[in-house]
């Protein structure tokens, strides 16, 4: 059985993005949703093992100055089961960063979606530092076996007041190339995740790179400001907090 | 084997395995998983595993009784489960060794009376030490024998019978996205266990706002069924407090002191939130008011897992919720990420462990079956473990639309996947809500829920409430 142009479910579909009213064969699902399915797990699978374009990132960001960083999970198996080593800086990834101070770093993260970084990682790296054009911005670091703490050894390293991570988010069916942007003020390896801001769902169906840009500006200012990040720093921009909500805590995110 | 001065040790080929103490034979003999290889406490090489579970087979149970994996004074998980212990229950195989046990679950002479008698006698420690001897297979077999009823508007657990949770989760708590979702269920038979909403966020007002569609949804249609929104469980109780419709109380729990502190909770506040429950008497067919999650990885997480592998600190949160009396306990079991279990392998080899180890303890264990895109698996993968699950007897398993949740990110089973398994098996819904899809015109004689044309009456009255919702 396939699901019949009419099947009564058009009102309730229009409700939501959930699969629902998906049609029957016997007890399984027809072709379409079926193969649907499967090529929205499949773009997810090739977010979190493909590899981003370094070089067309590099020419993206360009006359921004780069440099590329690793992690110390060097290859992807690792990177997935050790996430303390995607938290630390690879041997001698350090000494290639200047030791500024710098008002802000910017530190783009391959994190568990390549996809995410391709399609919006220059974009919203270059709308954030269009907004702070008053403040000394660090050259830009872009690592590979990222996680979110990455950040720290990163921003610590280059005296950095507050770190800004881009990194692509865990991918969903529903997006595959969805990047969040962490903030940290004072990053020092050992900060906790409530020690900072995050905005989350950068891509195409949910927040622009430039909304995003807005609202990153805004909590860079205020964390300088009241020399704070996390918690403790809310939401007159709307951002959040990385402790609030429980579903979104999830131990196994980047 | 022998007791070493300190700790254990096994000979093997002339090779010595020493183990240092049980929690660190535990981590030796479990399964690998890269959770444990994570915390730096597995085994170092695979003959190294299986020596430790020699070592393990030959320990005797009273052994484990005395030697606490995380001391008494420091975890009131430790006292819950050293004061809870049932002595007369455990006398039948206090003489006996871990070995033994698992001969003894396996036998056919143990059978589901036996079994229940034995529960209250067997610490979480105990049951997560003879799971790591068995097989695959064994951990189906016993647990097929077990059974657990649990009650509230319906009752879960019966022979023949496999309940389904309906979440339908969404990432706004849009509560007309909601309503839909949970119609698309209903007309698939799901929803018998619970219709659980996961909240995104855990906002009071939020939660009663959902609290009281879904009650509003049920007494429509007079579902046999009870709703829970899976907030915290202070939420729960502020909801409870303000009059909000509450069936179950949810909460997440883990299994040490610390990693429930992380959550939040202590076992204080457990008792607080079943007492409210319980004071609004909407139970029907059972009183039963309590929903808890798990999930292998979740101490290690909080960084409170005091060394311990984490299937035996999985045994441990169940041994939390099995002084609730819940009505519903499931493992979250590929949700929590490929850092605690890597692949389709550990995610199915965990699944089987934390439904065997529930069910050992006296649990109405369910399974969301369910995986992440960054886990080396995939939906065949639930088919299987599905299957397996069903094999084994499992009360209830998790369903969400196109078996994608759409709020949490994650894939778990489908409504078709769940019908799949109960007409493939003959397991029926919970009697009370089979008797309703008849009713409703959605259910026929043997229990199945053929497929319904749109122009069906019963698929016509519920879409028409949801385009009203």
């Amino acid at each position: 059985m396939t699901v019949p142009v009419d099947d009564g479910f058009a009102a309730l579909r229009r409700m939501t993005r959930a699969r629902i009213g998906l049609g029957r064969a016997g007890d399984a699902l027809p072709n379409a949703p079926l193969l649907a399915f499967q090529m929205a797990h499949a773009k997810a699978r090739d977010a979190v093992h493909g590899a981003v374009d370094l070089d067309r990132l590099t020419a993206d960001l360009a006359p921004h100055p780069v440099i590329r960083v690793e992690s110390a999970a060097l290859d992807r198996a690792t990177y997935l089961r050790r996430p303390d080593l995607g938290r630390r800086l690879a041997a001698g990834a350090a000494e290639r960063l200047p030791a500024g101070p710098f008002d802000v770093a910017v530190v783009i993260g391959d994190g568990l979606s390549a996809a995410a970084v391709d399609a919006h990682g220059a974009t919203t790296a270059l709308a954030l530092i269009a907004r702070l054009g008053d403040l000394t911005i660090a050259p830009i670091v872009v690592a590979s076996g990222a996680r979110v703490a990455l950040g720290d050894p990163i921003g610590a390293a280059l005296g950095a007041e507050v770190v800004v991570m881009l990194i692509g988010e865990r991918p969903g069916l529903s997006a595959a190339d969805s990047l969040g942007a962490y903030l940290t003020f004072q990053p020092v390896p050992g900060r906790r995740d409530s020690e900072r801001n995050c905005v989350s769902n950068i891509h195409g169906h949910g927040l622009s790179p430039a909304a995003a840009a807005d609202k990153l500006a805004w909590l860079v200012r205020e964390a300088r400001r009241l020399g704070l990040s996390g918690v403790e720093l809310k939401e007159d921009s709307p951002s959040e907090a990385l402790t609030a909500p429980s579903a979104t805590a999830l131990p196994g995110g980047a | 084997m022998g007791r070493a001065r300190s700790g254990f040790r096994h000979v093997y080929d002339g090779e010595t395995h020493v183990f240092d103490d049980l929690k660190t034979l535990l981590a030796c003999a479990t399964p690998r998983r890269s959770g444990d290889e994570l915390a730096g406490i597995a085994a170092s090489s695979a003959a190294r595993r299986v020596a430790a579970r020699m070592a393990l087979a030959d320990l005797p149970l009273k052994a484990v009784l005395d030697e606490p994996v995380i001391p008494y004074e420091i975890d009131e998980v430790t006292r819950l489960i050293c004061d809870g212990h049932d002595a007369a229950a455990f006398a039948p195989v206090a003489a006996m060794t871990v070995g033994d046990l698992r001969e003894h679950l396996l036998d056919w002479s143990t059978d589901a009376a036996a079994l229940g008698r034995l529960a209250p006698g067997l610490t979480p420690e105990m049951a997560a030490a003879v799971s790591k001897l068995m097989t695959n297979g064994d951990l189906v077999a016993v647990a097929a024998k077990t059974r657990v009823v649990t009650g509230f508007r319906s009752t879960i657990g019966l022979p023949g019978r496999l309940a389904a949770r309906l979440q339908p989760n969404h990432p706004t708590d849009d509560p007309a996205a909601i309503a839909a979702a949970t119609l698309d269920g209903l007309l698939f038979g799901m929803g018998d266990a619970v219709i659980g909403v996961n909240p995104a966020s855990d906002n009071l007002g939020a939660a009663i706002r959902l609290l009281e569609m879904l009650d509003e949804m049920r007494q429509r249609f007079d579902i046999p069924t009870q709703s829970c929104v899976l907030a915290h469980v202070t939420t729960s109780i502020a909801a409870i407090e303000k009059g909000a419709p509450v069936d179950l109380v949810f909460q997440s729990i883990a299994g040490t002191q610390g990693a429930n502190s992380g959550f939040g909770v202590d076992l204080g506040i457990l008792a607080e939130a079943r007492a409210a429950a319980l004071s609004l008497n909407r139970g029907t067919v059972g009183s039963n008011v309590m929903y808890f999650e798990t999930g292998q990885g979740s101490a290690l997480s909080a960084d409170a897992h005091h060394g311990v592998d984490q299937q035996t600190l999985e045994a441990r949160a169940q041994g939390v919720a099995r002084a609730f009396s819940p009505l519903l306990v499931n493992s979250v079991v590929g949700f929590i990420g490929p850092e605690y279990l890597y692949d389709s392998k550990e995610i199915i080899r965990a699944g089987l462990e934390d439904h065997f180890t529930g069910k050992l303890l006296g649990l109405p264990m369910g399974i969301d079956v369910c995986y992440t895109n960054h886990a080396e698996a995939d939906q065949d993968d639930m088919d299987t473990l599905a299957l397996l699950l069903a094999a084994a007897g499992v009360n209830f398993l998790i369903a969400v639309p196109g078996a994608d949740d759409i709020m949490l990110n994650y894939q778990s089973l489908s409504h078709h996947d769940l019908l799949r398994l109960r007409h493939l098996h003959g397991l029926r819904p919970a009697p009370e809500f089979e008797a309703w899809l008849v009713r409703m015109g959605l259910g026929d004689a043997a229990g199945r829920v053929p497929p319904l044309g749109a122009g069906a009456s019963a698929v016509q009255r519920l879409i028409a409430t949801g385009e009203a919702a």
